[in-house]
């Protein structure tokens, strides 16, 4: 299996989610912010909390320890097993948008001090959607997890399977939850972050089944499309329904966690599972 | 033969002719056989012509005929002292699944599928085979149950998704969904999936995770239905025509793409023209996986199950494509 390796996170950003310029407006409260500022913050609104969706690699920066990320697979791309009309165009495109392969950045690296791999999901990429290169690269860390004897953690942030690659696409998921678990039955710990959005055929494979379930704050997370349900109950849904707080409610998630906490949670179970077991749990299967 | 479907009405207006003569053969007492004859083979050549190139589009409409038969129309035709088991032991019952314990030529074997209603009362109860979380919580608590008991697992797919509604939400659909695609990766005895008409995204896949995975002819398996592919993608679901044929749906294309492992052929003119041959032609290619599947142990089981999904994927590296 081949590994570009670097030794930094790259500086460029990905996601044009991110805000470029001088000032930006909340697209919640509306409030006006020194980009600065913002970033100092991690890119959430100090006035009511907005989680701005977070590139791949500025989520890389923010969790791991300086200059410990190696980044993984970094030249996969897909290719068009369909003959999609226009697929790779847009695929082109996108690649020129993120500074990403892919929609998924995977590797690993420290958090404060403790190792771990990691999968990195960009909604900036088409949208985070999975196909082959997405199920192929989260399948490659979770392996590379299981061989290394240290934990994985996945930040989803996708709309879904990709409809390009058709079938290959909804086979990821079953890719990908079959190697979590052989990790999980070697006793791996596999941490899962949902971030806006984690919907369709992500949040119903690897998204669902960490040993811990975490969430951003006010992230969309579900199975079916917001307007699919109104369309098939014929009623309007609550305003919250779908977030990572319904969610929580709901009993689906252990915990929302706001991203100025989230390095220090992820350290704090690390740290709990390394007790006893440099491995990051070495005992029975799930 | 059910309800014609728009590309059948040739054969049925001949049909109607052969009708029409013999009537009067009969009542006018005069010999038209000649004609009879040349009428009927006419319609031999036609529905050769018709079904033996179909469109994918066409596929779809047989996989969707209301007459097609579903999981409880084979069950009796396929196994013997059949006992439903009901409910997820959490929840509730989901009748849009069935679940339960039978013989298939002696042998005990688990038998799970999804199930839409044969009439619109039945539709409604069943929710239209759209499963909710239960459902498959259901189909879970089966497979662990027939790994426990070293039985072989028999799945049949037949949804248009599962259902996206409020209550399947707050139950967690996805997390339903993602830990049978979990659990299922690690069982120790044979699985065998059977897409029997339509096999929509996670929602079919959750029951999906075989050793191997069969088709019959017209039935479609896509990681969406062609209408949502087309909203999605062309923002009209008019084109689903046009998706059918993209997204690489029907069972020839995926034994091509490598994805599923047999294609079942089908009675002539499609399942619902008689169920009961349709039945033999299913229990032939079931007897055959087994056998098959027999050969191996748990492990290599396990382990086959797992390749077989690790290996699907189609990529490339940077460094290759500029190479080529």
């Amino acid at each position: 299996m081949k590994k570009k390796k670097y030794a930094t996170v790259p500086s460029k950003r990905s996601g044009q989610e991110v805000p470029e310029g001088i000032v930006m407006k909340c697209p919640k409260c509306k409030k006006i912010m020194y980009v600065k500022e913002l970033k100092k913050h991690l890119y959430v609104c100090q006035s009511c909390g907005y989680h701005y969706p977070l590139g791949a690699f500025d989520r890389a920066a923010m969790i791991f320890d300086e200059d410990t990320f190696e980044e993984f697979d970094k030249d996969m791309i897909s290719e068009n097993p369909l003959q999609f009309p226009n697929y790779m165009n847009k695929l082109d495109k996108d690649r020129k948008k993120t500074g990403l392969n892919e929609a998924v950045l995977t590797g690993k690296g420290k958090i404060e001090g403790f190792s771990a791999a990691v999968a990195i999901m960009d909604k900036g990429f088409r949208m985070g959607s999975m196909g082959s290169v997405v199920g192929e690269k989260i399948t490659r860390v979770i392996e590379y997890a299981d061989r290394q004897h240290i934990p994985v953690i996945i930040f989803s942030a996708s709309g879904g399977a990709r409809m390009q690659e058709g079938m290959l696409s909804l086979m990821q998921m079953a890719k990908t939850s079959a190697a979590l678990k052989v990790f999980g039955e070697h006793g791996g710990l596999y941490i899962s972050v949902m971030t806006h959005p984690t919907t369709g055929g992500v949040s119903a494979s690897f998204a669902s089944l960490g040993d811990y379930n975490f969430a951003e704050p006010g992230a969309l997370i579900g199975f079916a499309g917001r307007r699919i349900i109104e369309q098939t109950i014929g009623e309007e849904l609550p305003k919250d329904f779908q977030t990572a707080e319904f969610l929580l409610e709901h009993g689906q998630l252990d915990q929302v966690i706001p991203r100025s906490k989230l390095k220090h949670v992820l350290a704090n179970v690390l740290s709990i599972h390394a007790e006893g077991s440099a491995a990051g749990g070495s005992g029975t299967g799930i | 033969m059910g309800p014609e479907l728009e590309f059948e009405k040739p054969i049925r207006e001949i049909k109607d002719k052969i009708a029409e003569l013999k009537r009067f053969m009969d009542e006018k007492d005069i010999d038209l056989s000649g004609e009879v004859g040349k009428l009927e083979e006419r319609l031999v050549a036609l529905e050769k012509e018709t079904y033996g190139k179909l469109s994918p589009w066409e596929r779809v409409q047989i996989a969707r005929e209301f007459t097609r038969p579903t999981t409880l129309d084979y069950i009796p035709l396929l196994f013997k002292d059949f006992l439903e088991c009901h409910g997820d032991r959490l929840f509730g019952d989901d009748a849009a699944v069935v679940a339960g314990i039978a013989k298939f030529h002696g042998r005990p074997v688990t038998i799970i599928g999804e199930q839409r209603g044969r009439d619109t009362k039945e539709n409604i109860r069943r929710n239209f085979g759209m499963p909710h979380p239960e459902g498959y919580r259901k189909a879970l608590r089966m497979m662990k149950q027939a790994n426990k008991f070293h039985r072989p697992i028999i799945t049949f797919i037949d949804t248009k998704g599962a259902f996206p509604g409020k209550a399947a939400e707050e139950r967690g659909q996805s997390e339903a969904i993602a830990r049978n695609l979990y659990e299922m990766s690690g069982l120790g005895v044979p699985v065998i999936s059977v897409v029997i008409g339509e096999g929509a995204s996670g929602g079919a896949l959750a029951i999906g995770v075989g050793n191997q995975i069969l088709m019959l002819e017209n039935s479609w398996y896509s990681v969406i239905s062609p209408e949502g592919a087309a909203a999605l993608l062309w923002k009209d679901a008019g084109q689903a025509e046009k998706a059918a044929e993209t997204m690489k749906i029907t069972g020839l294309d995926l034994k091509k793409l490598g994805i599923i492992d047999k294609l079942i052929p089908e009675v002539l003119g499609g399942a619902h023209h008689d169920p009961k041959k349709q039945s033999e032609l299913i229990d032939t290619a079931l007897s055959a996986a087994l056998t098959e599947l027999d050969k191996m142990n748990s492990a290599e089981l396990q382990q086959q199950r797992r390749l077989k999904y690790r290996k699907i994927g189609d990529f490339d590296t940077i460094e290759n494509q500029t190479q080529d």
